[in-house]
């Protein structure tokens, strides 16, 4: 590249590049740091230990996986059938897809709210279930560890599924015809062509939504039982800095959730280079 | 006329009916509970009223909440655009040395917990004197929206052909002039949809600022929280009339972005 | 794979909406014969070998094979169990298989035993000369190499009958000609029975055994390759495989002469004589006729290699040169006659420009079409 063009897109990364820096990559080194040192600045792994000994907060990693791989299974499994269905388009797709992503709009709290009325054993769900004798008594939906992975689940799906969608999409249509003119019928054509060139879709859907729900909060305390099956990791971070103001330690919570959460990442991406090993030509045409 | 009934309509049909059912269930009793008085049991409440969004007009200063709201949302969206633009355009046309690894570095804070940099982040913000303060809630929520909207604008740049502007230099116009009458106007779809999906987006935030707001500078969305969380101290109907007053917010931006943009184009393709 | 004789498309229609795409489309044809749809863009090509294939439903007419009823618009076999095989444009080459991941992909879902895919798989790749590729993937490859690769996946299962929609047309010039050469030594060998669309009349003239002309979903003409080259049911077919030179012409008079018309007109500012080999009953001969008598004015169809410079025996036409391109062995030339109509012409010496010159057509090689023809209907027998 010539020197003007290098100088050209160095102003044009100039504004990203600062704003990583300052906003992000310094205030997370600082939470690094600040996770290994005491309040009076010397080093220290003590903050790591002292999460890792006691059992109440070291069962946090334990619950909040327990809740967001799940979810994500849930989130992603569902979505796939969905995108699939809708990818050549169908009438009503406008409407259809609407309500796929209302709950974005909901928001934590009317989607905790509502569920603890809707989902409540005096609620409408519950009625529908008693009326149609699938349940002798009221369901427990919620205050329980199945309100928060509903919750979960129902605020992470639109987002699987736009992301599914707009992949699946992509994928040139002829390939399918093709499928079937060899002879496949439509569930040997979507496992053997359209699932194996759906896997790096999946993996960042999965990766995404199994961040936003590793990291639950809010539906977690109005929805679960936070002082035990649903204390979550992020709020055991919580605690530590605004109820026990030690920012050393609730530091050294989030570096713990950052770190599990790239782990559990790397091995998505894992899994997505053993499954998917050709080059790709997903373009139309 | 070919008639089949096909098992897989069938069953996207039953599926998309037990989704709808209950997010309109969810979604219908909180309205509902929102207009209501004294509806403990049966199907329907029995008495309807507006006394618990006048309620929650008085307990909370409305106004003030939607104010901080839009601003704080308005003026990251537009921030970040103009972060986030030169930047996707610079990563979708351009190929340099380290292009995937800054490309990592910018997607970052989407896959890194918001408490994980959001703590210390509340804390710088404290010591620089930006807490508690809107330009603190709008500084700090900057830092997951920007990476969304390069995610966002980077296909819809590509989609503009490069051979566009390269024409237009041929005939003798200026970087700027380039600029301001071929690029922006091409990518005016995704420019609308980075907006209003970041909108919606910055609606919901809620862990950064929570962490940095303070009594005046609260979003809606916090606001919201603090009261169900200190569950006894208020109704659960006003409670559920502010659920109400910022779902309609948000559920107005998204027919907005729905108007302009298909669905199927609001997703960005990752490779 | 079950034997056959014929395949019978019987009065066939696609419709999208209002708009007709093909239209009371009718054809048989026999056991390894290659047929080939041939026209211009949207002409509904591409629309009916799709319907062959049961890829798309067709909305009235039947498909037969022998005297099993395939398809019926109420009833149909689907595609995946028609035993079809099918080549696209872009060749649909699944890009997460490797080549011979590709090929052997109709055979494993036959269930096949391992031992007898791997031949049948070696013995594809080798017959269109891609042995040793069997571990490349389609993204490492040319479109040329694409394509073989599809053709190879096809011919592997032995299909009864053979589909390819445009298969060249992605492809460049040079590769064009080497893999239709190609396509046509496999025919030779495997003899299957094929179904070709494309655009380009060369292609059709190489490869058919026959041609079946289409415009706007109606098929104008189905016949040989030397009969629709030089017989041409109407101006469309004419026009497109390579005739020019349409002028408005008023006939003299025409005289019967057996199975020959001989009409003298005018056109072209002089006065030509044209031999016609249209049959008693041919509609062509018919709508002459009736022109004549009805005093209306036809159209003339010569090819440009048929006029030849300078004063040959019979129809002459004076006309000045405008436009000389040359081509190497021979100049294409564009010339204007009396009364302003354009002279197309190849002439093997040179030619400058505004020269008036003296052209000359034998009578046999005029076709004269009455109005021009937008549907010819039922198309000129095979």
């Amino acid at each position: 590249m010539k020197g003007a063009e290098k100088g050209g897109v160095k102003l044009l990364l100039a504004p990203a590049i600062i704003f990583v820096l300052l906003l992000f990559l310094y205030p997370f080194a600082y939470g690094l740091f600040l996770s290994l040192t005491t309040e009076d600045g010397g080093f220290t792994l003590s903050n790591y230990a002292k999460f890792f000994g006691n059992a109440r907060d070291f069962r946090t990693i334990w619950v909040t996986l327990q809740i967001s791989v799940p979810v994500t299974f849930i989130n992603v499994a569902l979505a796939i059938p969905f995108a699939y269905y809708m990818r050549r388009g169908l009438k009503g797709e406008r409407i259809l897809t609407f309500f796929l992503i209302v709950p974005i709009t909901l928001g934590t709290v009317l989607v905790s709210e509502g569920m603890l009325t809707f989902m409540g054993p005096n609620g409408w769900l519950n009625q529908l279930l008693l009326f149609l004798h699938i349940v002798k008594e009221p369901f427990r939906f919620t205050h329980n560890y199945l309100g928060v992975v509903l919750s979960l689940a129902l605020q992470g799906f639109p987002y699987a599924f736009l992301m599914l969608l707009g992949y699946v999409s992509g994928i040139n249509p002829d390939l399918e015809k093709a499928s079937q003119m060899l002879g496949a019928n439509r569930w040997q054509t979507f496992w053997r062509v359209l699932f194996p060139l759906m896997v790096p879709g999946i993996a960042i859907a999965f990766s995404l939504n199994f961040v936003m729900a590793f990291s639950v909060f809010p539906s977690a305390v109005l929805l679960g039982e936070p002082s035990g099956p649903t204390r979550v990791i992020s709020i055991a971070a919580y605690q530590q800095a605004f109820e026990k103001f030690n920012f050393n330690a609730a530091s050294a919570i989030s570096m713990i959730m950052a770190a599990i959460e790239l782990i559990v990442i790397s091995l998505i991406l894992m899994w997505r280079s053993r499954m998917y090993k050709g080059a790709s030509i997903v373009g139309k045409g | 006329m070919r008639n089949k009934f096909k098992l897989s309509s069938l069953l996207f049909a039953a599926a998309m009916a037990i989704y709808i059912f209950n997010v309109l269930g969810i979604l219908g009793t909180v309205v509902l509970n929102s207009t209501s008085k004294g509806w403990f049991s049966g199907v329907f409440p029995t008495h309807f009223t507006t006394e618990w969004y006048a309620y929650a007009a008085n307990d909370h200063d409305i106004p003030n909440l939607l104010a901080v709201t839009f601003t704080v949302v308005l003026a990251d969206v537009f921030i970040a655009l103009l972060i986030a633009f030169p930047a996707a355009y610079a990563l979708a046309r351009k190929e340099f040395r380290g292009k995937g690894i800054l490309l990592s570095l910018f997607l970052l804070p989407m896959i890194v917990p918001p408490m994980a940099y959001g703590i210390p982040l509340a804390m710088l913000a404290y010591k620089v004197h930006l807490a508690a303060r809107v330009s603190g809630v709008i500084l700090v929520n900057l830092v997951p929206i920007v990476p969304f909207m390069i995610l966002v604008l980077m296909p819809f740049i590509e989609q503009v052909g490069s051979n566009l502007e390269s024409a237009a230099k041929m005939l003798g116009a200026s970087r700027l002039t380039i600029f301001r009458r071929i690029l922006i106007p091409l990518t005016i779809p995704g420019i609308l949809t980075a907006g209003i999906l970041s909108l919606v987006k910055a609606i919901s935030m809620f862990e950064l600022t929570y962490l940095v707001a303070g009594g005046n500078s609260q979003t809606i969305v916090v606001a919201l929280y603090a009261d169900a969380y200190a569950a006894g101290a208020r109704p659960p109907q006003a409670v559920d009339a502010l659920a109400v007053i910022y779902f309609l917010i948000a559920m107005a931006c998204l027919v907005v972005a729905l108007k302009f943009v298909s669905p199927t184009q609001m997703v960005f393709k990752l490779k | 794979m079950k034997d056959f004789k014929t395949i019978s498309v019987r009065h066939m229609t696609k419709r999208f909406g209002d708009k007709t795409a093909v239209s009371d489309f009718s054809l048989e044809f026999g056991k390894g014969e290659f047929v080939t749809f041939l026209g211009p863009s949207g002409c509904g090509k591409s629309t009916a070998l799709n319907c062959v294939t049961g890829l798309i439903p067709i909305t009235s007419g039947e498909i037969w094979i022998d005297d099993e009823c395939i398809d019926n618009a109420d009833h149909q076999i689907p595609p995946e169990k028609r035993e079809f095989g099918m080549v696209f444009q872009n060749y649909a080459l699944f890009p997460h298989l490797s080549v011979a991941e590709n090929v052997a992909f109709g055979l494993k879902l036959r269930k096949l035993k391992k031992a007898e895919v791997a031949k049948r798989v070696d013995d594809a790749l080798r017959l269109v000369h891609l042995e040793g590729y069997a571990h490349k993937f389609p993204a490492q490859m040319s479109g040329g190499e694409q394509q073989r690769v599809a053709i190879a996946r096809c011919v592997v299962l032995e299909p009864r009958l053979l589909l390819l929609d445009e298969p060249l047309s992605n492809l460049d010039a040079k590769l064009r000609i080497e893999l239709r050469y190609e396509l046509k030594a496999l025919h030779e060998r495997l003899k299957v029975t094929t179904i070709y669309v494309t655009h380009d009349q060369t292609e059709a003239l190489a490869l058919s055994d026959r041609i079946v002309v289409l415009r706007s979903g109606k098929i104008q003409q189905v016949g040989s390759p030397t009969k629709i080259y030089s017989d041409p049911a109407n101006m469309f077919v004419a026009d497109f495989m390579g005739f020019r030179n349409r002028w408005p012409a008023k006939i003299e008079s025409i005289e019967e002469k057996g199975p020959t018309l001989v009409a003298k007109f005018s056109a072209a500012g002089s006065t030509l004589e044209a031999h016609l080999a249209y049959p008693a009953d041919d509609p062509r001969r018919v709508s002459l006729l009736a022109a004549h008598k009805a005093g209306a004015a036809v159209t003339t169809a010569i090819r440009p290699e048929d006029l030849a410079l300078g004063d040959g025996a019979s129809n002459h036409i004076r006309c000045t040169a405008e436009i000389v391109e040359y081509q190497g062995n021979a100049s294409q030339v564009g010339a204007v006659a009396g009364a302003g109509v354009r002279v197309d012409f190849r002439s093997g010496t040179s030619v400058a420009e505004g020269e008036a010159l003296s052209v000359s057509v034998p009578p046999d090689k005029i076709l004269l079409f009455a109005a021009e023809d937008q549907d010819s209907g039922a198309g000129v027998g095979p």
